[in-house]
């Protein structure tokens, strides 16, 4: 099982009120290039796609090139130009300044007060939201903004410190006490301490069910490691809190997904190396330490799972070419532009909880063991 | 078998007794629809069109500029009296009855010279019908130039022997007058006074509509391609309450003229061999002044010389000295083949009084409200011998200002021969047709397929000759002559790039506008955001805005 090493640095803690200076900077370039310039005023981005990342193997997560956008004035830019400075004011104004918090949907509901400026649809504000961010290189969580989704839930050998948020007093939990629960990760965990613990590494799982199966029998004991649930793609909390785990304790991470090319492509890649979307943020919410455990295509074979398949749907062939194609991170990797072909040839994909064929608990007792022992994970 | 009620089969003899001629009165009443005069509503239009090109063309020829009146006054529920009035020559005094009251008497059948009115049936069959369906007389007042005093006639046809009937015949004292109206039918002016004209007053059966094919719309139309005329229209309708208490609801109309310059007067000119028919030709060789053949081909046809007449004799096989009163049946027949094979110059097109690219466009502007107006008038070309000339006008009409005109209505096509509107039968027309041919898409419109294109367009086609080929008596239509449909499809492509000119400016226009007032939308915002992280002050705001629609004015902002 490969051990962690020199550990990326935490994200740049940025004060409100520097975080408010920078709005104010950005607002007075543009103020200037319309008073004294007498000129279109502009704002550049980051190019927030695959286009513009490259994976950077050293550092173990996809690392934004230099590409930016410039945004200037324009017939086809003027809604989105006022609806950002709208966005910025507000951002400033009413969280930074007034230390509060508000969620995506919030924002969105927040702009129907701003007349014809109004955002039509949430995707609307969620990408002018991805804009400033990466606009001002400084993630939204720290702008004030809270995402609406769970972090992920977590179970183990883990005692958590966090703080009341209203004394600042320290409140310890202990993952292991927690019944037939589990804690879940909040939205911010920068300020998360860690007591030592005793697991032995990290086991991310993709869907609910599977992880109540494993905490129902214990499976943390018996394996010694911190289980935690993704419920789907990993949000940021989620990578950040395995990541700072990961990194605190020098845990290894393992990968638990379906055997599908969401399961490889998106859960999985987006948990060890970021997003293509979020590039600019990507060297803090990402676990470069972690490691894909299953289930694989040749897992199928290895645990006679033929008759417990799907057929591959076209979303998912399109998907697994669109990856062998334009993801840096799978055209890196021999092994899984591999495993990716051997999917498409099979044609089939294959869920967490096929292993059930061999009777519910045949995962648990056997496959789970069985990967651990063999140790031969995809990178 | 049913017992027969006559005493035998029919004889010769019996039948015999039968047999007499008819004239073209009866024929006439049996066929009125040939002329026009087929329902109630359509005879009110065709007495008032008759009268109208009468008048006008009397104008015309005498050089007066047009003052016509037109009233139509009900009397009855289904019965009108019908009087035009015109400042025109007059007419003299023996010619009243004939021009009235018989069929087939005019001036312009016999001479091939572009003019309204071709066979000389009009007035006189709105006159019959008159007195077929109201027993009323043709009443006429005349004063020509200089005389004291106006002739009153009161005239009806003899329909058996096609001859009029004189039943009075007064001199009185009249000056015709003319009293144009404003908008809402107020005198506008002091009357117009003439010392000439002519009035007809006809009563008949007829009923009044206000549609696409009414009274009220010819006389428009009128109005546009004759920008020459001024036209008052007074229509004075009863409804049932009004006949009762002796009143009645008065419209009054004047459409004023928008030039003073008259029509040039066209020219008369001789057939042209390939325009003439066998039947024409035996006629003319029959009537002719001249002592031979060549000479009668040579003096009596247009473009053909004495060698040509020769040439033509010769193919024919025919002695060029020739008595042409005595040219036998088989003898005239292989001329007209000799004329088909001969080479002749096209006729002289100098004949034609075409309305004009600028007079259309003034006619047009008076009456119609748009945003864009073009006119064509192609050169004269030839059909069958008979030269011919087509002008189109085209207007970019505002709907909501005009009647019959929408963005999602088909446009509108105002068809004129020799300047009379022509009504019926659009759908058979080569002027429609032209139009539909026409690939309206690619100057901007859409078009249905095999149909008139869609928009609120309205398109004047005009087809002036010496001989308007009509398809049938009661001149609705145009005949589709190959020659005509290139023509008017010229005339109608050249209109149509100059309208894709238009509409391709106005887009780009509304474009801009449209992105203009949509940037201002925004700009406000964009200034309200700075304000905002700034704290910049009132007036620092609206600095902001004035920069950035000064921005946008300058450059558009990339519109």
């Amino acid at each position: 099982m490969p051990k962690t090493k020199n550990a990326p640095a935490a994200p740049t803690v940025v004060s409100k009120k520097a975080a408010a200076q920078k709005i104010v900077s950005v607002a007075q370039e543009i103020h200037a290039d319309i008073i004294k310039k007498h000129r279109k005023p502009s704002m550049e981005f980051p190019i927030r796609s695959l286009q513009n990342v490259k994976y950077d193997v050293k550092r173990g997560h996809f690392e934004i090139l230099g590409r930016t956008a410039t945004r200037t004035l324009s017939y086809n830019t003027v809604k989105t130009f006022a609806q950002s400075m709208r966005l910025l004011a507000t951002t400033k104004n009413d969280l930074l300044d007034k230390d509060d918090i508000a969620g995506k949907r919030e924002v969105y509901y927040n702009s129907k007060s701003w007349g014809e400026c109004r955002f039509d649809e949430q995707p609307e504000s969620d990408t002018l939201l991805d804009d400033i961010e990466a606009m001002l290189a400084i993630n939204r969580e720290q702008l004030g903004y809270i995402p609406e989704e769970r972090g992920g839930d977590v179970t183990g050998p883990l005692v958590v410190i966090d703080q009341d948020p209203a004394t600042g007093k320290p409140i310890r939990i202990d993952c292991t006490k927690l019944g037939s629960g589990a804690w879940s990760i909040p939205s911010r965990v920068e300020h998360l301490r860690f007591e030592a613990s005793k697991a032995k590494f990290i086991l991310a799982i993709e869907t609910a069910s599977l992880f109540q199966r494993l905490v129902h029998h214990r499976y943390y004991e018996r394996a010694q490691c911190v289980l935690i649930s993704m419920s789907g793609v990993p949000t940021r909390a989620c990578r950040r809190f395995i990541r700072r785990l990961a990194d605190d304790q020098h845990l290894p991470v393992l990968a638990f997904t379906d055997g599908d090319p969401y399961g490889y492509c998106n859960i999985y890649r987006t948990l060890k190396v970021g997003s293509g979307q979020a590039a600019h943020i990507n060297r803090f919410f990402c676990v470069p330490q972690a490691h894909y455990l299953g289930v694989t295509p040749q897992d199928i074979h290895d645990y006679q799972l033929e008759d417990a398949t799907h057929p591959l749907e076209e979303a998912d062939i399109k998907r697994a070419n669109d990856a062998l194609k334009n993801d840096p991170f799978i055209r890196h990797h021999k092994e899984w532009q591999d495993a990716l072909n051997q999917m498409i040839k099979l044609g089939v994909r294959v869920e967490q909880q096929a292993f059930a064929k061999h009777g519910l608990n045949f995962v648990l007792d056997t496959y789970l063991p069985d990967k651990l022992k063999k140790a031969r994970f995809l990178p | 078998m049913a017992k027969r009620t006559g005493s035998g089969p029919a004889t010769a003899e019996s039948m015999a007794t039968k047999q007499r001629d008819i004239s073209v009165s009866e024929f006439f009443l049996k066929n009125r629809h040939l002329l026009g005069f087929d329902s109630p509503r359509r005879a009110l239009l065709t007495a008032v069109k008759e009268a109208v090109d009468n008048s006008l063309d009397a104008c015309e020829e005498a050089g007066v500029l047009p003052e016509i009146a037109v009233e139509l006054e009900q009397i009855a529920d289904n019965r009108f009296r019908v009087t035009v009035t015109d400042n025109g020559p007059g007419i003299v005094k023996n010619q009243i009855p004939k021009i009235f009251a018989k069929l087939l008497y005019g001036s312009k059948f016999h001479r091939l010279r572009m003019s309204r009115g071709q066979q000389g049936i009009g007035i006189s069959a709105a006159g019959m019908y008159g007195q077929l369906t109201t027993g009323a007389a043709t009443r006429i007042l005349s004063r020509i130039k200089g005389a004291k005093k106006a002739h009153a006639m009161a005239v009806q046809i003899d329909t058996k022997q096609n001859k009029p009937a004189i039943l009075s015949d007064t001199e009185q004292d009249w000056e015709p007058t003319f009293q144009a109206v404003t908008a809402v039918g107020e005198p506008d002016g002091p009357p117009v006074i003439s010392k000439h004209g002519t009035s007809v007053s006809i009563e008949m059966e007829a009923a009044y509509q206000r549609a696409k094919q009414s009274v009220d719309e010819f006389l428009k139309q009128c109005a546009i391609v004759n920008p020459h005329l001024t036209l008052h229209y007074r229509l004075a309708l009863q409804t049932k309450a009004e006949a009762a208490a002796g009143k009645s609801e008065i419209t009054a109309i004047t459409y004023r003229r928008a030039v003073t310059e008259m029509p040039k007067i066209p020219d008369e000119i001789l057939p042209h061999p390939h325009g003439v028919e066998l039947g024409l030709l035996m006629q003319m060789l029959k009537d002719t002044e001249s002592r031979t053949v060549r000479a009668a081909l040579a003096n009596d046809f247009s473009r053909v010389s004495a060698q040509t007449a020769l040439d033509v004799c010769t193919r024919a096989g025919i002695d060029p000295k020739t008595n042409p009163t005595r040219i036998a049946h088989h003898e005239s027949e292989a001329l007209y083949k000799a004329i088909k094979e001969t080479k002749l110059m096209r006729p002289p097109t100098d004949c034609l009084s075409p309305i004009g690219e600028a007079q259309i466009l003034a006619g047009l502007q008076k009456e119609i409200a748009a945003d864009f107006f073009t006119a064509v008038t192609r050169e004269p070309a030839v059909y069958r011998g008979n030269p011919f000339q087509i002008e189109i006008g085209l207007a970019f009409a505002r709907p909501q200002e005009n009647e019959g005109v929408g963005a999602e209505e088909p446009v509108r096509v105002l068809r004129f021969a020799n300047r009379v509107p022509l009504l019926y039968q659009a759908g058979a027309c080569a002027m429609t047709r032209a139009v539909i041919g026409v690939n309206w898409k690619s100057y901007g419109l859409s078009q249905p397929k095999d149909a008139l294109p869609i928009g609120p367009v309205l398109v004047l086609v005009h087809l002036a000759s010496v001989w308007v080929p009509f398809t049938s008596e009661s001149k609705d239509a145009i005949a589709s002559y190959a020659e005509i449909i290139d023509e008017l499809t010229l005339g109608l492509q050249e209109c149509g790039r100059r309208l894709a000119v238009f509409l391709h400016k106005r887009h780009r226009e509304l474009e801009a506008a449209r992105k203009r007032s949509y940037m201002e939308l925004y700009i406000p915002h964009l200034a309200l955001g700075l304000k905002n992280i700034l704290d910049l002050t009132d007036k620092e705001e609206h600095k902001v805005v004035g920069n950035l629609k000064k921005m946008l004015e300058k450059t558009h902002l990339d519109v």
